[in-house]
């Protein structure tokens, strides 16, 4: 069974997106660990290790992605855990790009179907090496 | 004729109808957002009690709070606006206020919402990017430069650290000659939606109802005109609510707010005037409508026959409205100015108090000043164009709005009633049953949008190929560097032993049952911060942890 985090780092507190996504991931069979509002980078990483996820997919909606995602890459990379990332949210085309080149595997926008994420999650991680 | 006469005719007629059916079916079933049956015709048989209608101004304020509502005075535009710093901000508010806006609508940004200084870890990449930054009175100072508050209204959407803005805020209005009593405007001040929906608490609930109806009683006391809570729906509906759920939950808040003012000896009839509500506008053009006239029909029962209230000032649901965020697409945004328009029109025929017009850009960025301009202006053409502010509640004895009115308030009042007998909102909240029945209605209105039975314009039907070359807004990453570098230089200069001493005399208030609201005055007053002050009641009060509900 796939074992999947979605998890929200910062503070921003628009979980609509992450419930509806965790339960989407759920109801397609996989094992979701939410982690809740306001979670420090390290405290996401720490418990993507020690749950041993497959996958994990973060959630932002305040504009900080540029800080927090760099910053829970550099954490795996740090630990040495090959988590792929996915990340859904209000992103500009443009931070799309950079999260990209910086190993992120997918980013979601607003208006993207649950049903094509579900898939995706599940294919990114048969395609992946781990 | 009769009711008996219509009652027959209307079968007759119904009956005729469903032979056509058979010729000509309809395109499918239709329900309302809470997934009731909406019938083919609503007839004069659908009218209640006229009593329940009455008239504007009268209770149960059905029709409105006031007589003549905008034959006297138009709802009040107030975009809500700040990001990036201060200075930024400020630039904003003038500009809004010289293209005909009417008050100011504060946005902070999420450390100071949240009681952290810019310089705080859990600051990292948050500074000035959902609103303006503000770590101390210096910024406020800045903040409000030239605007002068004895003459503006001003609404600041602020909760768990309400209580700090609003100090700063009465010494920015002092030091420029306009005493408390004559200042106007709002502070959210509402703590259980954001464990419900939006996320910014701070201590766990029973201090936060302290620390809320302290302010409830030192503003009826110094500051008898600003209104002292906003509380809202607004935010419980975006999380994914249906329009029953956003007026249940939203008066149940209400009710747990008057409960705490009253156990603490307060007055419903002196500080329910100065209660407010927020709703949103979302698409279902006439099911809103009839929202806002249910919940205004609804609060003023709940304050006459559970709080005894017999001031009629203190019975009328007075509020603010926004128009839904997330029923706007990133995908064709130029659709968004449509569905604004229609949800700002609902407010006005659901006869808000004041109004702030969502931008077309908002599923991409923060709005660019042209994007705000156009949202301004959707306001001033409904105001001024559509001739719809020119009679009180134009909708009033429509079949079908006034069966839906009555529809939300008999579902609206189940609801609070279970959540009384889960022993009141709070216990509701920490049992997560609340977050729970909203997350129910959020996923289930995805999965309609996913088969296709909720149509999205543009996102799962006549959808388009698009490029990418929209022109949006960016908060500047350097700002958090330049907030950080004045932090730490105010933190220099100021008086560092009155700010000691200040912070201690908090604590020690905090430890008692003594109002919280002067000595946190007094603390601003001398440059302590935001994250300073909330630091020292999150040692005294502790932190809330979620209740998660996927």
């Amino acid at each position: 069974m796939i074992k999947v985090m979605i998890a929200k780092p910062g503070l921003d507190g628009h979980d609509r997106g992450a419930k509806v996504v965790a339960r989407t991931l759920r109801d397609a069979g996989m094992e979701v660990i939410y982690t809740g509002i306001r979670q420090t980078p390290e405290q996401i990483v720490q418990s993507a290790i020690d749950e041993d996820v497959d996958i994990l997919g973060i959630s932002i909606l305040s504009g900080a992605h540029m800080k927090l995602v760099p910053k829970i890459l550099e954490l795996l990379r740090e630990k040495k855990a090959s988590v792929p990332v996915f990340v859904g949210g209000i992103i500009p085309d443009e931070d799309v790009d950079k999260l990209k080149e910086m190993g992120v595997i997918e980013v979601y926008g607003p208006g993207t179907s649950t049903s094509e994420i579900s898939e995706q999650v599940k294919s990114f991680v048969e395609h992946s090496d781990t | 004729m009769s009711d008996e006469e219509l009652r027959k005719k209307y079968d007759v007629w119904d009956e005729k109808t469903n032979e056509m059916l058979k010729k000509f079916p309809e395109r499918g079933n239709f329900r309302t957002t809470w997934e009731e049956d909406i019938k083919r015709l609503y007839t004069p048989l659908e009218l209640g009690d006229y009593f329940e209608i009455g008239f504007p101004g009268k209770y149960p304020y059905t029709r409105g709070v006031q007589n003549t509502m905008y034959r006297g005075k138009l709802w009040t535009m107030r975009q809500y606006a700040g990001f990036g710093t201060a200075e930024e901000s400020n630039k904003r508010y003038k500009y809004l206020l010289e293209q005909g806006q009417s008050g100011l609508s504060v946005a902070f940004d999420l450390p100071t919402q949240i009681g952290y200084d810019s310089d705080d870890a859990h600051s990292l990449g948050e500074v000035g990017k959902v609103g303006v930054a503000i770590d101390s009175l210096a910024d406020m100072e800045t903040l409000f430069e030239g605007i002068p508050l004895g003459k503006v209204s001003t609404s600041m959407t602020i909760n768990s650290t309400a209580a700090i803005l609003l100090a700063m805020y009465l010494n920015v209005g002092e030091k420029q000659g306009a005493n408390r009593d004559k200042l106007r405007g709002t502070i959210q001040n509402d703590v259980l939606k954001e464990y419900i929906a939006r996320g910014t608490y701070i201590f766990p609930p029973q201090p936060s109802m302290r620390v809320i109806t302290n302010i409830f009683e030192f503003c009826s006391k110094e500051m008898p005109l600003w209104n002292t809570i906003s509380i809202s729906g607004y935010h419980i509906r975006e999380a994914g609510a249906d329009a029953v759920q956003e007026v249940a939950f939203t008066l149940a808040d209400g009710i747990e707010y008057v409960r705490a003012a009253v156990k603490a000896g307060l007055d419903p009839n002196v500080f329910g005037k100065r209660l407010s509500f927020f709703f949103a506008a979302h698409n279902d053009f006439l099911e809103e409508i009839a929202k806002f006239r249910a919940a205004r029909r609804m609060w003023a029962k709940l304050m006459k026959e559970k709080f005894n209230v017999t001031n009629p000032s203190a019975m009328k649901l007075k509020f603010h409205t926004q128009t839904s965020g997330s029923t706007l697409t990133a995908q064709q945004p130029e659709n968004n100015i449509v569905r604004v328009t229609l949800q700002a029109l609902a407010a006005v025929l659901g006869g808000t108090q004041s109004l702030h017009t969502n931008s077309r850009d908002e599923a991409l960025a923060l709005p660019t000043e042209e994007s705000v301009k156009i949202a301004l202006k959707t306001q001033q053409i409904i105001a001024y164009e559509s001739g719809v502010a020119k009679t009180v509640d134009p909708l009033a004895g429509s079949y079908y709005i006034e069966s839906l009115t009555d529809s939300i308030e008999k579902h609206a009042f189940e609801y609070i009633d279970k959540i009384e007998e889960l022993g009141g909102m709070v216990n509701a909240i920490e049992s997560g049953y609340v977050q729970q029945e909203i997350s129910n209605r959020s996923y289930e209105y995805q999965k309609k949008i996913e088969s296709g039975e909720q149509i999205v314009v543009g996102v799962n039907k006549f959808t388009v190929e698009e490029t990418s070359s929209k022109r949006l807004l960016k908060v500047n990453d350097e700002i958090e560097k330049g907030q950080i570098g004045r932090l730490r230089a105010l933190k220099r200069e100021r008086d560092n032993k009155k700010v000691a001493k200040s912070l201690s005399v908090l604590e020690n208030v905090a430890r008692t049952d003594d109002n919280l609201m002067h000595p946190i005055i007094d603390a601003v007053r001398v440059y302590a911060t935001v994250g300073e002050i909330s630091n020292v009641l999150r040692k005294v009060f502790g932190e809330y942890k979620e209740s998660i509900t996927i």
